[in-house]
């Protein structure tokens, strides 16, 4: 299994069934594909539908149906399509039950950058600051390094996201949930011990005992 | 009744230096017939507010790439490479706005009220230089409404008394752009007989809608 493989199972795990769920582009997204089949989950995408659905076959797409990256989708029975308003009024008010985004930094207060790199890459925040300030659960799906640099950092060095701390960082090393007293080493990735993700991760970890490898990746 | 025009006599209708809200959403509902025949006029010096600014191909960013725009106001930039390095090397002008928070000062701007007050973007670069608001006890950061000289729209279809119906995720900007501007022209798919489109279908009434562009030949 790949690092990427890894990190979508194991935040697959944590999607509740019946909820409407908010899922980024790239990594994020390759959550939707180990749902079970009966979980009952509503994807937003935030271009305007409820009820995001897979790929469409081949010359069955609509040029009006597409996810928030622009590619063709289809919507799930039970779907409704919504303006911009009504979209970021689901994330704002707090109807959004959880979102998934990817990260260029996490730091130790929980805190997260994923929107800019000052003076190299200004893609603009989208809809990640509404996200992030609004989700009433925040999960970040990201590698734990970038070429071998650790990605959870003490302070963010990149401008940040949003002030809120997020709820669980999960990466192919790691499951870590941010709190009160610093963020806190809950599981291990396959094979990985304590060491290995302490060496990995700038930022310091609580670990009170050796937690469990990750469940649910099956 | 509205009559139906052609993409360049609504495009001759929009000066230089105008203010443009334009629908759509990675050029998925923008009004593209209209957005090239600006293009074709040779469109200078506009601001253009837009949801983000597509590809170099595609919706808004033609009119990035020909140079048409002075300044954007948008969330999202990072798939036209153009819009970037014109912004680094200074050519345009580009603020970023977090997209609920865009999407609320355009719906401010056209239904009258004052600004927006919200969580999004406090103590991020985005709430640079703008005010916060305390009320009972807690902070918000104020957001000033956007209008635009002209509104440039994409609709499924539209009747002959303007009236709009959107088509799924090409809803996005358009419906409450339609609020938000002095003149406003929809660019429908198909145009229709009164009373087609149902009432309660109808998401921007004809009432707000100035001009209509003719189907494609």
């Amino acid at each position: 299994m790949d690092a990427k493989e890894i990190i979508a199972r194991r935040v697959a795990a944590e999607i509740e069934p019946g909820t409407l769920v908010n899922l980024g582009i790239g990594l994020p997204s390759m959550v939707a594909n180990y749902l079970p089949e009966n979980a009952h989950v509503f994807f937003q995408a935030e271009n305007g539908v409820v009820g995001l659905g897979a790929r469409p076959p081949e010359g069955m797409e609509d040029p009006n149906l597409t996810d928030a990256g622009g590619g063709f989708v289809t919507a799930v029975p039970g779907a409704a399509s919504i303006d911009s308003a009504m979209s970021f009024g689901l994330i704002r008010g707090g109807h959004l039950d959880m979102t998934v985004l990817g990260g260029l930094q996490v730091d130790a207060k929980g805190r997260l950058a994923n929107w800019i790199i000052p003076g190299k890459m200004a893609p603009g925040m989208g809809g990640a600051m509404d996200l992030v300030t609004g989700a009433r659960r925040v999960i970040v799906a990201m590698l734990h390094t970038q070429k071998g640099s650790p990605k959870i950092v003490p302070d963010c060095t990149l401008p940040v996201t949003a002030l809120r701390r997020v709820d669980l960082v999960v990466t192919e090393l790691a499951v870590i949930e941010p709190t009160d007293a610093g963020l806190v080493l809950r599981e291990r990735g396959p094979g990985v011990t304590v060491e290995d993700i302490k060496n990995a991760t700038a930022a310091p970890l609580i670990a009170e005992h050796v937690p469990p490898e990750m469940r649910h990746l099956i | 009744m509205k009559k139906a025009m052609q993409p360049d006599e609504a495009a001759a209708l929009i000066p230089d230096g105008a203010v443009l809200l334009i629908g759509g959403f990675m050029g998925v509902g923008s009004p593209h017939r209209l957005i090239d025949a600006l293009v074709e006029r040779g469109a200078k010096d506009l601001t253009i507010v837009n949801n983000d600014t597509a590809t170099p191909e595609k919706g808004v960013g033609k009119l990035v790439v020909a140079g048409a725009a002075r300044k954007v106001v948008t969330s999202h930039i990072g798939l036209n490479p153009v819009t970037q390095k014109k912004m680094f090397d200074g050519a345009l002008e580009v603020e970023l706005v977090p997209q609920g928070t865009l999407v609320e000062r355009i719906r401010a701007g056209g239904v009258g009220l004052g600004g927006v007050l919200t969580k999004t973007g406090l103590g991020t670069l985005a709430a640079d230089g703008k005010p916060t608001v305390d009320i009972d006890g807690e902070t918000w950061l104020l957001e000033k409404p956007i209008r635009g000289d002209f509104a440039l729209l994409a609709a499924h279809q539209a009747d002959y008394v303007g009236n709009l119906e959107y088509s799924l995720t090409a809803h996005n900007f358009n419906p409450v752009m339609a609020m938000a501007a002095g003149v406003v022209i929809a660019e429908p798919e198909n145009i229709v007989p009164v009373g087609v489109i149902s009432p309660d279908c109808v998401k921007t009434p004809g009432v707000l809608v100035d001009h209509l562009l003719a189907r494609a030949a």
